[in-house]
């Protein structure tokens, strides 16, 4: 996948608008919120719960979109369009995504 | 013009960020994470707009817009969707189901803002708009109009129908400097309302002196008859009091006559489209206000029609007057009064 892990520009006018200790604070709410909601994919998949599972990925998108996590949003993305996947790998891809991005963003909330 | 606004959206990123979106404005935020509590907060407390999210557990976006239309108070609310739904079908089934508007998520601020200001501009027009309504119309009315719209013409209804006013007033107006009257009118009407809607009546017409008031119509009543009669009694009680606190500062009493029938008339609006009044019209009508005029000759306060008196039940006193030839009516009409006879 091609791209910054986040999208400079909107993450800048993120900080520039609610404010860069605000932003700070969202990251972690964010960080801690996120896991859960890869867990929710994970379970929703074993499930077959095809509702469960695209509420789960429509947040992430919405809150990667936010951020400016384009790469993550564009998974998450397609989780949510695209119903029930026929293996796990599509999430696991996304919760490595995931994993990059979460520091990525706590960097740029620090500067 | 700052807001009290509710955030309803399940996602905590979301949450905190359009409420800190909001109160750097200067609004005050409360947040709701499901459809549910959205609705349970909407109706506990007062809010000035709702910002709704659509993808939502327990009650999703939909769901809560298809519930506030279906509740009378809260159908005038405001409401801004936020969602990154993709897919023109949600957005206007949104705006169908009663939305303000559309925004995509994330939210542009800018936007947020000036939707808010023009949803809450909007609101504050329609505001002034029903106090005026209010002002010139009973709430039962405006209600009927809520949910029927309007149309002229009537419908048939069974009710009870009163019509009441001042002995002598001619007289008493020309003692009187034209800024009293007009006072005395005030008083008169304020405690005459208060007794017939303490009873479920509407006032729909008002002459001078006089006024017309409708049991039974335009919503359901029951005990129509019964709730009339139990009106007409608590207004003759309340102008003895009236005359009491007159009588102390050496004023003259102030009496007044009802006329109370019931049966079958014709509800509805009649006038133009452009003005137009709730009324009754029919037989019914014309025999309470020819009772009306009737309580001077009998020398008693307040008249009834024998369909009236058959609602009653025994608790009321009553005294039959017999067959009574009013004035306009070919055949005579039996006429009951209620309590003692007036000095």
């Amino acid at each position: 996948m091609t791209g910054p892990v986040i999208d400079p520009a909107t993450f800048d006018e993120l900080r520039a608008h609610a404010g860069a200790e605000f932003v700070a604070e969202l990251v972690e709410t964010f960080a801690d919120e996120a896991p859960g909601l890869v867990g929710e994919l994970r379970s929703a998949f074993a499930a077959g719960a095809v509702d469960r599972f695209r509420r789960a990925a429509h947040s992430l998108k919405s809150n990667s979109l936010t951020f400016g996590a384009m790469r993550l949003a564009a998974l998450a993305r397609g989780l949510e369009l695209g119903g029930l996947p026929a293996e796990g790998a599509a999430i696991d891809a996304l919760a490595v995504e995931l994993a990059a991005t979460l520091p990525a963003l706590r960097s740029l909330a620090r500067a | 013009m700052i807001a009290r606004l509710l955030v309803a959206d399940d996602n905590k990123v979301n949450r905190l960020l359009l409420a800190r979106t909001l109160e750097l404005k200067g609004h005050r935020v409360s947040c709701a994470e499901n459809g549910r509590v959205a609705l349970a907060m909407l109706r506990a407390e007062a809010f000035d707009l709702l910002l709704l999210d659509i993808e939502m557990p327990d009650l999703n976006g939909f769901e809560v817009l298809e519930a506030l239309a279906a509740d009378a108070k809260l159908v005038d609310l405001p409401v801004l969707v936020t969602s990154s739904l993709e897919g023109l079908d949600h957005v206007v089934r949104c705006i169908e189901l009663g939305a303000e508007d559309y925004l995509p998520k994330p939210v542009n601020p800018v936007l947020l803002h000036a939707r808010i200001g023009s949803s809450l501009e909007k609101q504050r027009l329609r505001r002034a708009q029903q106090e005026l309504v209010r002002r010139f119309a009973t709430p039962e009315v405006i209600e009927d109009l809520h949910r029927s719209g309007f149309a002229l013409g009537g419908r048939r209804v069974r009710a009870t129908v009163m019509f009441s006013d001042i002995r002598g007033f001619t007289g008493l107006v020309e003692t009187l400097p034209p800024e009293e009257t007009i006072e005395l009118l005030n008083t008169y009407y304020m405690l005459m309302f208060d007794a017939i809607h303490g009873r479920g009546g509407v006032v729909n017409q008002m002459i001078g002196d006089g006024l017309m008031a409708i049991f039974g119509a335009p919503l359901p009543l029951a005990d129509h008859a019964h709730r009339a009669v139990l009106a007409a009694i608590d207004m003759s009680e309340t102008m003895e009091l009236f005359n009491a606190e007159r009588a102390g500062t050496g004023k003259p009493a102030i009496r007044i006559g009802i006329g109370i029938a019931t049966g079958d008339m014709v509800a509805g609006y009649t006038g133009t489209e452009q003005r137009a009044t709730y009324t009754c019209i029919g037989d019914t009508v014309n025999i309470a206000a020819r009772l009306e005029t009737h309580t001077k000759t009998a020398g008693r306060g307040i008249l009834i029609d024998a369909a009236t008196r058959e609602a009653l039940p025994p608790s009321v006193a009553l005294e039959a007057l017999g067959l009574v030839g009013l004035k306009g009516k070919g055949a005579a009409v039996d006429v009951f009064a209620v309590g003692p006879a007036s000095p």
